[in-house]
């Protein structure tokens, strides 16, 4: 029996807006409450065209592939040969992103170099500077030069195995940082030269040069205050990769890191994470395609990040044409990020695991995000190494599955032409044909 | 005094000669010669040398300086002393933008005027011009002191911190949460020693001291225009 009302007349089924969904309708009275934006942490969260819309191939007549435990998929990278006269020499081609000291608690730090070190790979400072915790713990330890200079000085800059100079970051591209005052512990403050407690903000330029000209020139100085032993990587956004990958390159960078706006963040405002940069799988062949017309694809190395998750993302990058990929959010979820063993105390603080996003507040209940000491003591640095270890481990190891079955004895050698796309919007963007024909939109010689 | 022509031996012969100096080095003294506005000249130096440059320079001469005195005899491009962390820059000309970005501690004097942006996002450096400064400057000055004898251009000291600034002449106007402060005892025994170490005859009563209100320190809806 249908409902009526006291008339009679059958009443209509409650109707949620598309427009006005409950998500939105409680931002709204977030802001009426507050007057100021909503600041989280995370990437994207909208849904977005991903390599979740590309596949492989496989082997067939004409492609054989290689046999899954005798013959060798080989992972191993060298970024930075261009200029510097010690590269970096990784096993695999999966590096743990710049994450903050401040954002992050010290054992968090510690538990990334643990796991990237007994993998094989590098792990990467932050705003805030480096501490002994990381530089210790990692062997090969890529030290950012970002706008705020926290924590900046040559004895840690000589201490780096490569500089990686921050023009932006995917989740907010244009933005600066923020560290809020409750995670302004003594020993962050104090790295960062400010007073404890209060909501610290990271400038968004760089202070001392503006364009490429002077990046050129910055990158001089760099070198010649290191003399010339490490690489320089210069991160960007995915924002215009085709001429922000030319302009690094003429700048004089040994390798670009490009980030898609589904790259995490420790805080910035929503309404920035969600609405500015370009999806990942976007900008990936732009980017190449700036490498190749310069002649420089595979000389100066593309390292790609924002929202990879599994060997296939990384497989799907590299046969895009990058040469390595890094992540954050994942090595994060790895370590105990989100876990639903903290669902209690996720649900007191009003969500639950798997949406967990207020990492600027400095209450994680997994001890990542936070400078709270009881809270920091739940990570235990060298349990969450070994996990950490274990995930990369594993992504290789789907790599190298997905290498073998396309036939390829380096996962260098995926090539675009291993990939097919299951949408429109994938297969315009990552330039593969829609799944079960020869086309793209875009294609050249496409007439329409 | 060792002499190294710039011209002559290029720009990582000159840097890695005094990078090859150490704490116990016998050769103090160091000459570089034809820099003809060349970049990144005598950064990253770790020593207590002296070393001066005979012309002007380009963008980032002294950078990261530690423990080493640097004399530019002429005018300093952009970034010059940035992150500075100890020692000395003493340029006699002008200096560019960016004087001293970032810098973490040590001394940097100019005998000429300053150019925008002076002591950017300061952290414990202490900056003595003997001119005038262009707008921006100090902008999120963390820490350190800023003097200046002549006057300062608009936006003096936006969106500081903890760093002070002292004026001697006008300033164009304050940035956001930069205010005039009460000029203490203790600040003009810090100030006489500054002008003292900076080699600079100034009477410190003439000046006016700035910092910062404080204001912007917690976000507040009611401040959001300011940010
Ligand atoms: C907690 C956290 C802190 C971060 N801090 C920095 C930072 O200090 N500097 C930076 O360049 N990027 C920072 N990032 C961005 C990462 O370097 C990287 O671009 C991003 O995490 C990659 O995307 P993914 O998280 O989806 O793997 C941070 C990301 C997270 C999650």
């Amino acid at each position: 029996m249908t409902a009526q009302d006291s008339k009679g007349i059958p009443l209509t089924t409650p109707r949620l807006s598309a427009t006005f969904t409950p998500d939105v309708n409680s931002d709204i009275r977030r802001a009426a409450a507050t007057g100021i934006y909503d600041i989280r942490g995370g990437g994207a969260k909208r849904k977005l065209p991903s390599f979740d819309d590309l596949l492989f191939m496989g082997a067939s007549i004409s492609r054989y592939p290689l046999e899954g435990y005798r013959e060798k998929c080989e992972t191993s990278v060298t970024i930075g040969a261009l200029n510097a006269e010690n590269p970096i020499e990784l096993d695999i081609p999966i590096t743990i992103a710049g994450m903050s000291f401040g954002a992050l608690s010290g054992p968090a730090k510690e538990a990334l170099g643990r796991g990237a070190s007994a993998a094989g790979t590098s792990t990467t400072t932050g705003d805030g500077g480096m501490t002994p915790e990381e530089r210790g713990h990692s062997s090969k330890l890529v030290y950012q030069y970002l706008p705020s200079r926290y924590g900046m000085n040559p004895d840690d800059l000589r201490k780096a195995d490569a500089i990686e100079i921050v023009v932006g970051q995917g989740a907010k591209p244009g933005g600066g940082g923020m560290l809020l005052g409750q995670k302004i512990s003594d020993r962050v403050a104090e790295m960062r030269t400010l007073p404890g407690g209060i909501d610290q903000r990271s400038a968004c330029r760089h202070p001392d040069w503006t364009g490429p000209d002077d990046l050129e020139i910055k990158i001089l100085e760099l070198r010649e205050i290191t003399g010339w032993k490490v690489p320089i990587y210069v991160k960007v956004a995915g924002a215009r990769p085709y001429y922000d990958t030319t302009l690094a390159v003429k700048s004089g960078a040994d390798a670009v890191v490009l980030d898609g706006m589904q790259g995490g963040t420790a805080a910035t405002q929503d309404v920035f994470i969600e609405h500015v940069g370009l999806p990942t799988l976007a900008i990936i062949r732009p980017a190449v395609q700036a490498l190749q017309d310069l002649g420089m694809h595979r000389k100066v190395q593309l390292i790609l990040s924002g929202g990879i998750r599994s060997g296939a993302d990384v497989a799907k990058a590299m046969a895009l044409g990058a040469d390595a990929v890094a992540i954050g959010t994942a090595a994060l979820i790895a370590l105990g990020d989100n876990d639903p063993k903290w669902e209690a105390e996720y649900n007191a603080l009003g969500t639950t695991a798997g949406a967990y996003d207020d990492w600027h507040e400095g209450r994680d209940p997994a001890g990542i995000t936070t400078q709270d000491p009881d809270l920091m003591a739940r990570l235990d640095p060298v349990e969450g190494g070994r996990r950490l270890r274990n995930y990369l481990k594993v992504m290789t190891l789907e790599a190298q599955t997905i290498a073998r079955a396309c036939g390829k004895n380096h996962l260098h050698n995926l090539e675009p032409e291993d990939l097919v796309a299951l949408t429109m919007e994938a297969a315009a963007m990552a330039r593969v044909p829609l799944a079960g024909t020869d086309w793209y939109p875009g294609k050249p010689g496409t007439t329409y | 005094m060792q002499t190294l022509d710039l011209q002559d031996v290029g720009l990582r012969t000159v840097n890695a000669t005094l990078h090859a100096q150490s704490e116990q080095t016998n050769q103090t003294a160091w000459e570089v010669t034809n820099p003809r506005g060349a970049h990144a000249i005598a950064c990253g130096l770790d020593a207590p040398i002296e070393v001066s440059v005979k012309g002007s320079t380009g963008y980032y001469c002294g950078g990261m300086n530690q423990q080493a005195t640097i004399h530019i005899e002429g005018s300093a491009g952009p970034g010059t002393g940035e992150n500075i962390m100890s020692g000395k820059i003493v340029i006699e000309g002008d200096a560019s933008q960016y004087l001293g970005a970032t810098g973490h501690g040590g001394l940097i004097v100019v005998k000429g005027n300053a150019s925008s942006r002076c002591g950017i996002s300061m952290k414990g450096v202490d900056i003595v011009v003997q001119g005038n400064i262009g707008h921006m400057s100090a902008f999120m000055g963390q820490s350190g002191n800023l003097v200046v004898c002549g006057d300062a251009g608009d936006a003096l000291g936006d969106s500081c911190y903890e760093a002070r600034f002292f004026v001697r002449g006008k300033v164009k106007s304050l940035g956001a949460d930069c205010v005039q402060k009460e000029m203490r005892p203790e600040h003009l025994e810090l100030l006489t020693s500054l002008l003292e170490a900076a080699g600079i005859d100034a009477d410190p009563t003439e000046f006016t001291r700035y910092g910062s209100a404080r204001t912007l320190y917690h976000f507040d809806v009611d401040n959001a225009g300011a940010y």
